[in-house]
């Protein structure tokens, strides 16, 4: 099944397969009902969340967010590569940790593109923040990454305990990207000269968006302080937006459906089953062995490690769903080791993971011409150096919080 | 005479100037861009990652790719205006370094400029693409410093041999 959701034939939804078979992991008892039953009930809110969060996303774009990110880039760097670069690492971190990694790649990064290039800078660097930071940048809130919904759901952890004991790692791990950035792409960034007079248009401020946006954020704080389901309130600010789309006749009904995505809603409720199947049957055996025990520094070290190399074979959600059954009974320091592994990890391995790279291989995909040896090369510094300070980070937080 | 100008973002004035300051008046003169396959490839690759997400038609690759055209087209137009005498635009895609070798083909000069590290006089100076276009151009070239070039004593003392 995994190799279908990264092989794709002819386009399909990853779920087409994913369905059946956990429908046939049922159907043959490598799952019990029960737990069946138990994965989906404990993956439902995620599912949800979730679909909000797309939804907000989309329309966030829809009022026109990015492109205003776009003007304020341009005004602020004014051509200075360096500048703009730091305005990358500041708007693609928070819209990373807001609205989610999905966002970054999806539809900020051909507004950091078209931003660079309108400014006579060279996008390379800027595109490549893009890229790391949509995964180094999604550890600070649950809402950041699919993995941290997975995680927050399994750790027990309320929204704001989450967001404060990620927030130092976070903060710290974006700070060693942006040292390596700056150091790996100086000739790149020492070029400017701009082309044309073409300031961008004057920047209107999306204030709608932004405001749902922050009231969103503010409602998941007080929700978890009343023990409501921090999901409810994604679902309020989507429908708030949404809402204002469709009144304004800006999207129809089938849009805002497509916005959530159900097809990827329904492929993590199945690939969460067919993996719990996988760690029933053994799977758990034989990781239990290497996962190591504790919450220790060490312990932590070696939880991101291995999460991170896990990430990096197979991708960052079957690996999160195979170890948060694992590291769960030893808290939520182990859980969240286990997140900064799969959300770092992957800047390491082109296309996120060898299964996708191998995959794009096979099938010629990968003549995109990107360079693998510099995509690698940057990976093997940026990768270990914020993974590193990132687990020390979380080690404090968890000491003192 | 047929005079080609490799055009790179950053560092094209220089270039222009260059062919301003040296082909000969009734040369001609080609602006070459060079449209790179990499950078969509990272927003290819990043959408890649991300596992389950159906629907190919938000990969971000492609909208990059169609921004590289325009952008591609407004540099050749800006450069075009500094030469500020006639000239042929040629937009060309794929491996930046092999297409700067093939579309100076046949050519009489090649101008282009250096890439690499500029702080200092020496072979770093040239990054890997300017590097390749220098060593396999099929015709004399033109290297030019993008900025001022820096002074001789930022080259290293010669090795003492005692």
């Amino acid at each position: 099944m995994l190799a279908f959701a990264v092989v794709r034939p002819s386009g399909l939804p990853e779920a087409v397969l994913a369905v059946p078979v956990a429908g046939l992991a049922i159907a043959t008892g490598a799952i019990s009902l029960d737990h069946a039953r138990a994965e989906a009930e404990r993956l439902g809110p995620v599912v949800g969340f979730l679909a909000a969060v797309l939804v907000l996303a989309h329309f966030c774009d829809v009022e026109g967010l990015f492109q205003a990110c776009g003007a304020w880039m341009a005004r602020w760097a004014a051509g200075r590569p360096v500048r703009l670069l730091t305005a990358v690492f500041a708007l693609a971190s928070a819209i990373t940790a807001v609205l989610s990694l999905d966002a970054t790649i999806v539809l900020l990064t051909p507004v950091v593109f078209a931003t660079a290039a309108r400014t006579g800078v060279r996008p390379k660097p800027h595109v490549y923040a893009c890229t790391h930071l949509s995964n180094t940048a999604s550890l600070l809130l649950p809402v950041s990454n699919l993995t941290n919904l997975l995680a927050f759901a399994a750790s027990g952890l309320s929204f704001t305990r989450f967001a404060a004991l990620m927030a130092l790692p976070w903060l710290v791990a974006i700070g060693a990207e942006y040292v390596v950035f700056r150091r790996f792409f100086v000739h790149d960034l020492a070029a400017a000269a701009p082309v044309g007079a073409d300031p961008g248009e004057a920047p209107g401020l999306p204030s709608f968006a932004l405001v749902t946006v922050a009231c969103t954020l503010a409602g998941f704080v007080v929700a978890s302080a009343f023990g409501v389901q921090p999901a409810w309130v994604a679902a309020a600010g989507a429908l708030v937006l949404a809402g204002r789309a469709l009144v304004r006749g800006r999207a129809t009904a089938p849009t805002v459906v497509r916005a959530a995505a159900p097809a990827f809603l329904a492929f993590v409720l199945a690939l969460g089953i067919v993996v719990r199947a996988v760690v029933d049957n053994g799977l758990a055996d034989v990781l239990g062995h290497v996962v190591p025990e504790g919450t220790g520094l060490p312990a932590l070290l070696g939880i991101a490690a291995l999460a991170a190399v896990l990430a990096n074979l197979i991708n960052n959600l079957p690996a999160v769903l195979v170890l948060l059954p694992l590291t769960a009974p030893a808290g939520p320091g182990a859980v969240l080791a286990v997140l900064l592994g799969v959300n770092i990890g992957p800047n390491l391995t082109y296309a996120g993971s060898l299964a996708t790279l191998l995959w794009r291989r096979i099938v010629h995909q990968h003549e995109h011409g990107v360079d693998l040896r510099e995509f690698t090369r940057l990976g093997l510094l940026a990768v270990p150096s914020s993974l590193g300070v990132a687990v020390v980070a979380l080690w404090g937080s968890l000491q003192v919080l | 005479m047929r005079v080609i100008a490799w055009l790179v973002e950053g560092t094209w004035p220089a270039c222009v100037d260059a062919v301003r300051g040296h082909a000969p008046d009734g040369a001609e003169v080609v602006l070459l861009h060079v449209g790179g396959e990499q950078v969509p490839g990272l927003a290819h690759g990043a959408f890649a990652g991300l596992l389950g997400r159906g629907a190919v038609e938000r990969d971000p690759g492609d909208l990059v790719e169609r921004l590289g055209g325009s952008s591609a087209a407004e540099l050749l137009a800006a450069a075009a205006e500094r030469l500020g005498r006639p000239c042929v635009r040629e937009e060309r895609s794929g491996r930046v370094e092999r297409e700067v070798v093939a579309a100076a083909e046949g050519a009489d000069l090649l101008v282009l400029a250096r890439d690499g590290d500029r702080s200092r006089l020496g072979p770093k100076s040239l990054g890997p693409a300017a590097r390749f276009a220098v060593d396999h151009a099929p015709c004399p070239v033109l290297l030019v410093w993008p900025e001022a070039a820096p002074g001789l004593g930022t080259i290293p003392p010669p090795p003492h041999h005692p």
